[in-house]
């Protein structure tokens, strides 16, 4: 029998964290290895257990996977959460990687020097407003189906409403003018296995604080 | 060894793809590299004025706001990613099953990972431009070319996955030409690159596009990124 996948990472979201939601929705339970030093870093690297010297990594079907999106397609295809075809395969992909660009912007505010962080703040929102939530408000609109792609909950709509979670985090007025983005995110949310996911206890993790935002950056020797 | 050639089905004409880009590389080029290597034709229409971007987005064809476009199939598809997907798997260039696939994944995403530190440079201050452009040779010397070398010393295989050519071949040639631009001795101490990439340059799609004259574009130079800045209002 298949062990469980096994994420390695540090102790916090990052790159990591959309694997952790695709495969909790998935339903598939995966154990977590933490980065806590440089040296656990430098450890993984001098195993060649990283192609690119890179995290995230996942141990998975006898395989070390590193590179978010290969990670994600992959997990994605095994569990049937990747459409019937090539062309929901290529809407999938068109929506996943609007979020993962919203996403990506989201995730490195923390990082972002504190004389920049209004502005960053400023373009965030004013992508979120005017060009992120419209365009998938518009494909939900556009077919009027519960799900973004196929009638059917594929990737898609897992990674956008991790994502929603996140707009909200920045500013929950954000969400107000997107009726069906808004039930989209509850229909997604009440689904047994990410309901499960969203619950205390769960391996989610938190938004970043000072002490771990510290953390990551010694571990990631990033100044 | 084979090249790779669309067969359209019989009694259909299949439309030729028709892509949407600045006249550049940056984020396109690798989606000129896939069709070429399949042997694709395609049409280009190139962004030259704010005029013609407000129009494609007017008419709906900007998911969000962004190029590379690409007609294809009935679908208005943008994000090259997304794009460089489906023609990889459109054109049998993805592997034979999911292993496969995920192998060819990482490596395309490794190489795309380089070749986008290099567009990113053009558009930043010369002296920052500089530095970045070192830190890819660099990058490319210790962390990526190292690994491409032991995949195909490890099998022994002409190309680098499934003994079959696939999108990583294509990526790798195209990454590898790019930092050769940069460096042109980069590869002093990759052997089996250098083979690679002499294999690859002479199958006859590719042999094709790298002959002048072709769709392939030139390095980013300054007229370039004054067309973006003004075409995108940065």
């Amino acid at each position: 029998m298949a062990g469980k996948p096994l994420l390695h990472y540090f102790d916090g979201r990052g790159r990591m964290e959309c694997i952790r939601w695709l495969l909790a929705a998935a339903g598939v339970e995966f154990d977590e290895k933490f980065i806590e030093t440089s040296e656990d870093l430098d450890k993984l690297r001098n195993d060649g257990s990283l192609m690119f010297q890179q995290v995230p990594m996942v141990e998975i079907d006898g395989m070390k996977l590193v590179q978010t999106r290969a990670i994600l397609n992959y997990i994605a295809s095994k569990y049937n959460l990747y459409g019937r075809d090539i062309k929901e395969r290529a809407l999938i992909d068109m929506y996943t990687e609007g979020v993962c660009d919203l996403g990506e912007m989201i995730m490195l505010l923390p990082l972002c020097p504190p004389a920049e962080k209004d502005t960053k703040l400023a373009q965030i929102r004013e992508k979120t407003t005017n060009r992120y939530l419209p365009a998938f408000e518009k494909v939900l609109k556009s077919h009027g189906q519960e799900y973004l792609v196929g009638n059917r909950l594929s990737r898609a709509d897992v990674h956008l409403v991790e994502l929603l979670y996140y707009v909200e985090e920045v500013d929950p007025s954000l969400l107000a003018s997107f009726p069906l983005l808004k039930a989209l995110k509850s229909r997604v949310s009440n689904l047994p296995t990410v309901k499960k996911f969203l619950q205390p206890g769960s391996q989610r993790k938190p938004p970043l604080d000072e002490k771990s935002l510290e953390k990551a950056m010694k571990i990631f020797r990033i100044k | 060894m084979t090249s790779v050639a669309i067969k359209p089905k019989p009694g259909v004409i299949a439309a030729k793809p028709k892509l949407c880009y600045f006249r550049g590389r940056c984020r396109m080029e690798s989606i000129h590299w896939l069709l070429a290597a399949a042997g694709v034709e395609f049409e280009e229409e190139f962004l030259e004025t704010r005029e013609q971007y407000e129009k494609l987005q007017k008419d709906g064809h900007l998911l969000f706001g962004q190029v590379p476009l690409v007609e294809i199939d009935g679908m208005v598809l943008t994000q090259t990613r997304a794009i460089l997907s489906y023609l990889a798997a459109k054109y049998n260039l993805r592997g034979k099953d999911l292993k496969e696939a995920v192998r060819i994944d990482m490596y395309a995403d490794g190489t795309l990972d380089l070749m986008m530190m290099i567009a990113q440079a053009a558009f930043k201050p010369p002296e920052e431009k500089e530095e970045d452009l070192a830190l890819v040779v660099q990058k490319a010397k210790t962390r990526y070319f190292p690994v491409f070398e032991k995949i195909l010393k490890d099998h022994g295989e002409d190309f680098l996955v499934g003994n079959t050519f696939s999108w990583a071949d294509i990526q790798l040639l195209e990454a590898i030409l790019m930092v050769e631009e940069l460096n042109a001795s980069v590869l002093s101490d990759f052997p089996l690159l250098k083979a690679f990439k002499t294999r690859i340059s002479n199958m006859s799609t590719i042999k094709k596009f790298l002959q002048p004259g072709r769709q392939r574009q030139p390095p980013p130079d300054g007229r370039y990124v004054e067309v973006v800045r003004n075409v995108l209002q940065l």
